[in-house]
């Protein structure tokens, strides 16, 4: 159980985090979305107390982070993989790391049996890759056998194969009772991986719900239609008080009504229909058209393809 | 990558019940581990050791020769200080590095974040590698010491000067030519005593222990290895020759508030006190209280920064 409140951090004269309040429940992988830049890494940091807040409270499991008597036994948390020495081997880090919270030693073959590094134990990790480093530093969130589990952006530059492991070893650790809470930019990771979502933009919350009311809410939900008189059921639906879109391929796009009162319209109206769908929007889409307003540095391409203007609002 | 496995389970072993709470048992632990399982402490140590003891050799074997053909040099000779000089001068600036280094390595590689990730109590970290560290830089520093200065004086024995731990010395204190470089007189004599050799021998030890906490304080206000090498090097090497080429009127009056001066004093044990320093203890002060106040300034940086 993280709760954090009123969270705000300046680095400067820049705001990174902006009166942020959420809470995150055990027993769940909670996605930590936002673009580059909207404040994910310093909110991380803030729980953790390596950046100290300017305004807010911090608690994990209702204790400040410094408060508590065996940090590793409560969080583990891997922030950079990075951030090892790579002049010392994986085992003497992950045991100067168990040493400070009184770990015994066994547990350091433990972990790095579990994320498969026991053949390289003794090897410097400077000549590590990207994919090893990021077990190296999950091996050392597991040395306590914490309740709660903190990644920052996990997958970044991982393989399939690296990136399928740290799927499902989010979900397991979740499954088992424990709090996962999982940053990325990438919206796509976390449609495979999190139950619950925090959206944040430029350091303020935009959305906390699940990852089902998150896609429900953006006004994507639309009806796929094909038929051979696009023209005569397009006046029969805008006469409901619906509005339809044509696609590229000559489908409609109909929002403002369901599935079933498009079929049953047809049927009234004698229209054939060769295609009938609902169209999900994908978190993909959710994302942009929440973050739109509140992307840090945006490039304008030329010609790139931007969210659909028949998006409305979400929230 | 060895041994992938797409499917993990957390099945681990369960861990015995905690008591009381992580503490600097724990982190002095965890510091040692840190310092004995990188390379650049044993590069460091290493050279300190070869240099302090390889120079007393090569300081030791061209004295004795020296003394061979030109004996008038044997007045005054300071057996001690021409043993432990390598290492006094030395031994600073490699001991510099490693006092740097015990603190920039871990925010040039990162490593910061997730030590005080596992340890955030961050005075607690600080003060356990701070002892860690003052008790492996101090252990090596009194080996040097005496290593070099046996090495040394083994290589001066049998020409008359060499210094003693267990005895005082007698050398003669001026000389007189007459002619030939073989032909001397000697007049008057300087009694080193057991004491005062032991004093420099374990006060430059100290000393240079010292200025590598002058080193770990810098370490921790700069967290930039390189500034922090640069500075402490300023501080104990280029400071002390700004001073030198201050006006002469006043020059001899601030020098003794400087921390490379107890140095000076300290490896010394033969003819009379310098009139513009303090004795060796007292010297030696003026450089605690600079590593004092630059660990501490440390200290609070370290506690009040973002990592």
């Amino acid at each position: 159980m993280i709760e954090v409140r009123g969270l705000t951090k300046r680095y400067g004269a820049k705001i990174a985090v902006d009166g942020l309040t959420f809470g995150i429940e055990p027993g769940n992988v909670t996605g930590f979305l936002g673009p580059n830049g909207a404040g994910k890494t310093t909110t991380m940091r803030c729980i953790l107390g390596l950046d100290y807040p300017d305004e807010g409270t911090i608690t994990v499991d209702g204790k400040p982070y410094r408060d508590m008597a065996y940090p590793m036994r409560e969080v583990g948390a891997l922030l950079d993989a990075k951030s090892v020495h790579g002049g010392r081997s994986a085992y003497n880090h992950l045991l100067c790391l168990a040493q400070t919270n009184s770990l015994p030693k066994r547990r350091v073959d433990e972990v790095l049996e579990l994320v498969g590094l026991t053949e390289v134990a003794r090897k410097r990790s400077k000549g590590f890759s990207l994919g090893m480093s990021q077990r190296l530093g999950i091996a050392g969130t597991l040395l306590g056998d914490p309740k709660v589990l903190m990644f920052d952006e996990p997958v970044n530059g991982l393989d399939p194969e690296g990136i399928l492991w740290i799927r499902n070893l989010m979900k397991a650790l979740a499954s088992e009772g424990r709090t996962v809470f999982v940053s990325s930019h990438l919206m796509s990771e976390m449609e495979n991986t999190a139950d619950h979502l925090i959206v944040i933009g430029r350091g303020k919350l935009i959305a906390d719900c699940t990852m089902a009311e998150f896609i429900a809410q953006s006004s994507g939900a639309a009806v796929r239609v094909r038929t051979p008189s696009a023209d005569e059921f397009t006046r029969a639906i805008t006469a409901k008080g619906a509005t339809v879109a044509a696609d590229d391929d000559g489908a409609l796009e109909v929002r403002g009504m369901s599935i079933e009162e498009i079929g049953d319209l047809a049927f009234t109206e004698g229209i054939r229909l060769h295609e009938l769908a609902a169209v999900r929007a994908s978190l993909e889409e959710a994302f942009m058209e929440l973050t739109a307003s509140s992307v840090e540095y945006r490039a304008d391409v030329p010609g790139a393809q931007r969210p659909r203007p028949t998006i409305g609002s979400g929230v | 990558m060895a041994a992938t496995t797409t499917t993990p389970g957390v099945q681990l072993s369960t861990l015995p019940p905690a008591s009381g709470r992580a503490g600097l048992r724990g982190v002095l632990a965890s510091e040692f581990t840190k310092l004995r399982s990188v390379r650049s402490t044993y590069w460091t140590v290493a050279a300190l050791f070869i240099l302090g003891v390889g120079i007393a050799a090569i300081a030791g074997a061209a004295i004795a020769s020296n003394l061979q053909s030109n004996p008038v040099n044997k007045a005054g000779m300071d057996a001690t200080q021409a043993s432990i000089f390598g290492f006094f001068e030395f031994g600073q600036l490699v001991i510099a590095v490693l006092g740097a280094l015990a603190i920039t390595s871990e925010y040039s590689t990162g490593m910061i974040r997730t030590s005080l990730t596992a340890m955030p109590r961050r005075s607690v970290l600080y003060a356990g590698k701070l002892m860690v560290f003052t008790t492996v830089a101090l252990i090596i520093s009194l080996v040097t010491s005496f290593v070099a200065f046996f090495v040394g004086q083994s290589l001066l024995s049998g020409s008359g000067v060499a210094a003693s731990l267990f005895h005082s010395t007698t050398i003669p204190a001026n000389a007189i030519q007459n002619g030939g470089p073989q032909s001397v007189t000697f007049q008057g004599t300087d009694v080193i005593s057991a004491s005062t050799v032991l004093t420099a021998v374990v006060g430059t030890a100290l000393f240079v222990t010292v200025v590598a906490l002058i080193a770990f304080g810098l370490g921790a206000i700069i967290r930039h290895t390189a500034g922090a090498i640069t500075s402490a090097i300023g501080l104990m090497f280029v400071v002390p020759i700004i001073v030198q080429i201050l006006p002469n009127d006043w020059r001899w009056d601030i020098m003794r508030f400087f921390p490379d001066a107890a140095g000076r004093v300290l490896s010394v044990t033969v003819g009379p006190p310098n009139p513009h320093l303090w004795s060796a203890w007292p010297q030696f002060l003026v450089t605690v209280i600079f590593a004092v106040v630059l660990v501490g300034i440390g200290g609070y940086l370290f506690s009040k920064r973002d990592a």
